[in-house]
């Protein structure tokens, strides 16, 4: 199959955005944009589609199977992982590739993606006492640590922006993991932070709902959360 | 402040990091992306510790039994006493760090795995590995806020300075600026195990580019064992990559077979009838290489899944079944799946001491980069306890010496490596590293990398080529056959070679000697 791979890049010292593309051929029915990416910069020498020889292509990767978030960027219009982007799959053979817009956009399809970092050293997401995991907690404790800081359900949301007061639905499963895993008078701390760094930000639109590679039923962390939340706040109320 | 520096920030480095903090002292945590990013997520099957919660009487020394046997005793004792004295209570503490191991009441259960006739291995379906690091990620974090922990999450070793038998500085390339840094001080090497020596024919990730290690035996570090590289024995080829079936399929019922005459022959099963499917890995791969040559066989390896449980499926291999599905279009609970071996970790690396010390002064290093405690061959489950271990162990030497960090801005020109020597490399090294070897492909590979270090290349290649020749030099001299490396010219094992292979580039050469596994030799 003959694709053509077009792709939003830029200088690391310049400003400005061009696009490019380049020509893949592959055989393989389920190579993905990431391999595409990977056999292009493995040429000896990489030419664009007009033949002029072109700088290699910067782009973060690292599993190939949809489990460690670095290779997230925007393909086709949707933010996604490029390692689960089957090119096969997509019913067309001209595929565009660009990096995530909320984040700052260090050279080509790699965007800094910092914030989603500081974001949760501001929640102060941490355990504040020895984690106890219960039988019913378990699979929630397991969901909810599966989240890779892709940053995809950032780039769909409508309320996220990067330095924002509002972190998104990346804060929520390690807030979940940890309120799953301790008792409420040591969670209250977080709690705080969740009211003010997500629920209060939050329009439940659930765009982000379907967007997240790995699948995590963020509706189920939202409404775990919140619930847990609410009880806090009516606990408190009462005292 | 005192301050110590960490170059990666997997399970090793976090484990460092973590002990540091604790002690109050400060560490640079330097790594080429963030710890979400690490091999180390990428781990499924589990982690060993004798917690003896399934009933079966199992102990501590057992666990140090297996080890040492499946590293066909290239281990010292003492080191090997270490790991899996302290294991229960490393697995206790990630348990209430918040890893959300399977368990009941607050029992951790564990579940078989190769090498292994006890119940030891502590899991979390088949993703072990991302659960831990996401626990002791959150734990870093509250070092992170406390200043205690400084991250570099986009810096790439650019070299380093030895003077004297003393480190003297590393410096780091900040890959997003472009921009070079020199920070001074002991540091902790954790950067993971050399995957892009074989690219696109592991099981890791492509970020362990295995330039770390090349820079580091350039600058006159000693590497022990290379030539053990364990091939995972359940391996399918996705885009680029090889992409591992867990050991914990066949622990939890998976069975191997291959059509003989027609007729499905399940050769582990009937080859070795105490421990099956189950035997250490170096053992299946090499029954497969051999079943698959055999005139009365044809076709592929499959792994047959299609008799586990439903209860199995849905509490412990969930994500196994819809990983196969989504990367294969098969349902391994419906239909066999067929497998070959793939290179999986790397039992040698950067020779160190019992306390993790390197032959530099200054210098420590933990997890995979590092050759410790596996042998021969590393049991599944045992390397995350050596990560966590190691980690612990270095920064609780490196904290022992004095170690002021000064860092600085600084003007550095680096080598970068081309893709066609890389994949020159990678095709030799295959040659001579297989899963069968023998002297004759081994001179072959040798002679084509040192003809290709006459070629004009890159500073970068030509150190990259010299640890590739180092380890091929190192299977060369081991004229025997012991775990992973198997000589089919020497198919014994050798008591002479109870020694680890040590590897020194010195004055432009490299030296190879064998120094006994429990040495009391000082590094
Ligand atoms: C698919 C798979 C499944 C596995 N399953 C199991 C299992 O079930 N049980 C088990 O015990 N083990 C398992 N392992 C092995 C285990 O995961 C690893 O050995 C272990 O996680 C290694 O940890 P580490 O800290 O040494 O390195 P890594 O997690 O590989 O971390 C390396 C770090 O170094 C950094 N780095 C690398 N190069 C550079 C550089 N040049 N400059 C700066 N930073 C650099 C990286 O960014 C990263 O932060 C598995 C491995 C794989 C691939
Ligand atoms: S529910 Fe809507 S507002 Fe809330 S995090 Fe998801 S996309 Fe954003
Ligand atoms: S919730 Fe899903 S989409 Fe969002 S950061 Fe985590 S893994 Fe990525
Ligand atoms: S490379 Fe890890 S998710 Fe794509």
């Amino acid at each position: 199959m003959k694709y053509t791979i077009k792709i939003l890049r830029k200088e690391r010292e310049q400003t400005g955005q061009y696009w490019q593309s380049f020509i893949y051929e592959t055989d393989n029915s389920a190579a993905t944009a990431a391999s595409a990416l990977s056999d292009l910069n493995d040429r000896e020498h990489l030419s664009d589609a007009d033949g002029k020889p072109a700088r290699r292509i910067e782009w973060e990767c690292s599993c190939l199977q949809k489990k460690c978030g670095a290779c997230a960027m925007i393909i086709d219009g949707i933010p996604r992982l490029a390692c689960d982007a089957v090119l096969a799959d997509m019913g067309k053979t001209q595929i565009t590739l660009e990096p995530l817009r909320k984040f700052p956009v260090v050279c080509d399809l790699i965007a800094d993606r910092s914030i989603l970092f500081e974001n949760l050293r501001t929640m102060q997401l941490w355990l504040a006492e020895n984690a106890v995991i219960t039988d019913k907690m378990q699979e929630l404790a397991y969901q909810s640590s599966e989240c890779l800081q892709c940053g995809c359900c950032l780039e769909i949301c409508p309320n996220f922006y990067a330095g924002g007061k509002f972190f998104g639905m990346a804060a929520v499963p390690v807030t979940t993991r940890l309120m799953s895993e301790m008792s409420p008078a040591a969670y209250r701390q977080i709690a705080r932070q969740y009211a003010k760094h997500v629920f209060a930000g939050c329009g439940k639109s659930l765009a982000c709902r379907n967007i997240c590679p790995k699948k995590i039923d963020t509706e189920n962390l939202l409404v775990n959360t919140n619930a847990k939340l609410w009880k806090l706040a009516v606990s408190c109320k009462m005292k | 402040m005192k301050t110590v520096n960490i170059i990666g920030a997997g399970l090793s480095g976090l484990s460092a990091a973590i002990t540091l903090a604790r002690s109050g002292v400060r560490c640079n945590l330097i790594s080429a992306q963030p710890s979400e990013r690490s091999q180390s997520v990428l781990a499924e099957g589990g982690i060993n510790a004798a917690l003896d919660t399934m009933g079966e009487n199992d102990t501590v020394q057992e666990h140090f039994n297996d080890t040492m046997k499946g590293g066909c005793f290239l281990e010292s004792e003492s080191a090997v006493r270490n790991l899996t004295d302290h294991a229960p209570d490393i697995v206790t503490v990630l348990f209430q760090l918040g890893v959300p191991f399977r368990s009941e009441n607050g029992r951790i259960l564990l579940r078989n795995f190769g090498g292994q006739k006890k119940k030891r291995t502590a899991f979390a379906k088949s993703s072990t590995g991302k659960m831990i690091m996401t626990a002791l990620i959150d734990e870093v974090r509250k070092y992170e806020a406390a200043g205690l922990v400084c991250r570099y999450p986009h810096h790439e070793l650019a070299d380093i300075t030895i003077a004297g038998g003393r480190l003297q500085q590393i410096i780091v390339r900040d890959t997003f600026r472009n921009e070079f840094l020199s920070f001074t001080g002991s540091t902790i090497v954790c950067t993971g195990g050399m995957n892009g020596f074989f690219e696109g024919m592991t099981t890791g990730t492509t970020q362990n580019t295995g330039n770390a290690a090349a820079l580091l035996f350039h600058a006159g570090v000693e590497f022990a064992n290379l030539e053990f590289i364990q091939y995972h024995p359940t391996t399918v080829g996705i885009s680029n990559k090889r992409m591992l079936i867990s050991e914990a399929a066949r622990g939890e019922g998976g069975r191997l077979y291959i059509m003989r005459n027609d007729q499905k022959w399940y050769f582990m099963e009937e080859k070795y009838p105490e421990l099956k499917n189950l035997m250490p890995r170096d053992v299946v791969s090499r029954e497969m290489f051999f079943v698959s040559r055999m005139p009365e066989c044809s076709g592929e390896v499959y792994l047959d899944m299609t008799g586990l449980s439903g209860e199995v499926w849905e509490h412990k291999l969930s994500d196994l079944r819809k990983e196969i599905i989504a990367y294969m279009h098969t349902d391994p609970a419906e239909e066999p799946v067929p497998v070959s071996p793939g290179i999986h970790f790397f039992m040698g690396g950067i020779r160190v001491s019992d306390r993790h010390e390197t032959n530099i002064n200054g210098l420590f290093a933990a997890g995979e980069c590092a050759c410790k405690y596996h042998g021969a061959n590393r049991l599944g489950g045992n390397s995350m306890l050596g990560a966590v271990y190691g980690g612990k162990a270095a920064a609780a030497a490196a904290m022992e010496q004095p170690s002021e960090c000064e860092i600085r801005e600084t003007a550095f020109r680096e080598s970068i490596s081309s893709p066609r020597i890389r994949s020159i490399l990678r095709e030799t090294l295959l040659g001579g590293l297989g899963i069968v070897r023998n002297a004759e492909e081994l001179q072959t590979a040798i002679d084509e990398l040192t003809g290709l270090c006459s070629q004009e290349i890159s500073e970068l290649d030509r150190m990259r080529i010299n640890l590739g020749l180092a380890a091929l030099q190192s299977a060369y001299a081991r004229k025997e056959s012991r775990g992973s490396h198997y000589r089919s010219d020497y198919p014994d094992k050798a008591d002479a070679f109870r020694k680890l292979t040590v590897v020194k580039y010195e004055n432009g050469a490299i030296q190879l000697r064998f120094v006994a596994a429990d040495s009391e030799e000082t590094i």
